[in-house]
């Protein structure tokens, strides 16, 4: 694989770009391999490609019903954050954030990481006193997040209407290295690593049934033929239910859908990430001059990847309170993606009933900011068999009652 | 827009004025039941990509509770039934045969 540099891009401009090389391989799938990873989005790359960087193991599969990077990786709207309250969040969220630092670096692939800082809006009493005390809890855990005064968001953010008649700002939990990425960049960047270090990327290949002996997985069937495993890892977000059932267990996970939008393309006028959780909107402005706005989730079981229009005008109602200078703009797309929430809104990395079987899903509303993370424990998990990382966020913990409650503490409307 | 009729008082309403309840014909597992059933009954929960059975509130109607048959992948409605049903009527359950000829009634599966 040819490296990315501006020496390269100066060489094809010469050559009438005729020197490109595909990013990454697609081959046919093998008979055997020693782990096989179902979901080729941000999650299952960021997995196989630290199995084979931390682990060394590189005779692994990455399974992929549609497109690379189709599913809820194309379609979320590119927040990193890690000011979380409990500390197992805290600690996998901000080592993903600080792999996102160097990561455009490490995949030789500019994913855009944009450090331009996220600022959770406090507009009610409460939200004031539940960001002072999540900014107490990120200075004991190492993250740098700090509450600012009114003033201070102005300053930040001259668009934002401060004394809202009905939601006033407050205040704010502001995490200066939070920020966004380019998302499909970091599902194609890690795609090509991996690709360049042998594992396998196999896209329009569906899984159908997932084959065990004895209370231990032997592998998977798909539309391209059977595959045996020594271990298998489902990494596929809405549609882990689906395949949980296939391997004989449930999960305490429903899909719902989770709806957003951009605007027609305006001049620079916010370069930070604003989140309003009371009002259930959060918003930032793409390189492009599109507003990018997330909304709330719906409330019942949906599979479709579009949701309830209702919920497209609550959240486009509220956040023109707080930017009245949002109500002129014509919105150009909508889309939704299927979201796997848990009942304490925490993601779940865990082995489960099935031997050398793995789950990686849960990750809800807040994905794709954990993407890098979520691989480095992922991978450590299926080479090791434990990871300090994930250690927390084990099926078991439903069982016995040590939920990570990051509902009420979690930026995003859910 | 997802629109339910409300078995209660008979109007068809929006999804604007329901409130879902989540997965329905849950049994309760109480004193005496083990650790895993009782996990089972808190946290597990069917979630199909296909035909599911819900519980909705007619919260801006008459405030009843109700049942619904419903498909997650295609938002098809096969009908609404009472809240006080243990089991799926007959004619919703040969409506959703007749539409999804391959549906298999499915038992609870073992939780994880």
């Amino acid at each position: 694989m040819k490296r990315y540099s501006a020496f390269s891009i100066f060489r094809e401009a010469l050559r009438n770009n005729s020197g490109w090389q595909r990013a990454w391989a697609a081959p046919e799938p093998k008979a055997q391999y020693d782990i096989v990873i179902v979901g080729a989005g941000g999650h299952g790359l960021a997995t196989a490609y630290y199995l084979a960087r931390n682990h060394g193991i590189a005779n692994v599969a990455v399974l992929e019903k549609g497109w690379l990077g189709g599913g809820n990786t194309g379609r979320n709207t590119t927040v990193i954050r890690s000011n979380y309250l409990q500390d197992p969040s805290a600690a996998i969220y901000e080592k993903s954030r600080s792999l996102y630092e160097t990561l455009s670096q490490d995949l030789n692939m500019n994913i855009m990481f944009s450090p331009r800082g996220v600022m959770m809006l406090a507009q009610t009493e409460h939200e004031v006193r539940g960001y002072k005390r999540t900014a107490q809890a990120n200075a004991l855990q190492g993250v740098a997040t700090e509450f600012i005064p009114p003033a201070r968001v102005r300053e930040l953010c001259p668009i934002i209407r401060i004394d809202g008649p009905r939601y006033p700002v407050l205040g704010a939990l502001w995490q200066p290295r939070a920020g966004t990425a380019r998302h499909d960049a970091v599902a194609w960047g890690y795609a090509r690593a991996c690709s360049a270090m042998g594992i396998d990327i196999i896209e329009r290949c569906e899984v159908t049934a997932i084959r065990s002996n004895a209370g231990q997985v032997a592998g998977v069937e798909t539309t391209r033929g059977a595959i045996s495993c020594g271990k298998l890892a489902l990494v596929v977000a809405g549609h882990s239910g689906h395949l949980a059932e296939m391997a004989g267990f449930r999960l305490p996970i429903e899909s719902v859908a989770l709806q957003a939008l951009v605007s027609e393309p305006i001049k620079p006028c916010l370069d930070v990430v604003v989140m309003a959780n009371t009002v259930h909107g959060y918003m930032s402005q793409s390189d492009k001059g599109e507003m990018v706005i997330g909304g709330g989730a719906d409330g019942y079981n949906n599979y479709t990847q579009r949701g309830s229009f209702h919920h497209v005008e609550e959240t486009v109602r509220s956040l023109i309170e707080t930017f009245p200078m949002l109500s002129r703009l014509k919105m150009l797309r909508q889309w939704g993606g299927i979201v796997d929430m848990t009942g304490d809104r925490s993601p779940i990395l865990s082995k489960t009933p099935l031997g050398g079987c793995y789950v990686n899903c849960g990750w809800g509303t807040g994905g794709f900011k954990a993407i890098p993370g979520s691989g480095w424990a992922m991978a450590e998990l299926l080479a090791k068999g434990h990871s300090p990382l994930a250690e927390a966020f084990g099926l078991d913990r439903f069982r016995e009652g040590r939920f990570i409650d990051e509902s009420v503490a979690a930026g995003v409307a859910h | 827009m997802l629109i339910l009729t409300c078995p209660c008082c008979g109007i068809k309403a929006d999804e604007t004025e329901l409130a879902p309840g989540g997965e329905a014909h849950i049994k309760r597992h109480g004193p005496g039941s083990s650790d895993a059933e009782f996990e089972a009954y808190l946290f597990t929960r069917a979630n199909p990509r296909g035909v599911h059975f819900e519980r909705w509130r007619h919260a801006y109607g008459c405030g009843k509770w109700f049942l619904a048959a419903r498909a997650t992948d295609t938002l098809e409605v096969f009908g609404t039934y009472p809240a006080t049903s243990t089991a799926v009527p007959d004619a919703i359950l040969s409506r959703i045969r007749a539409r999804r000829p391959d549906w298999i009634k499915p038992d609870r599966i073992k939780p994880a």
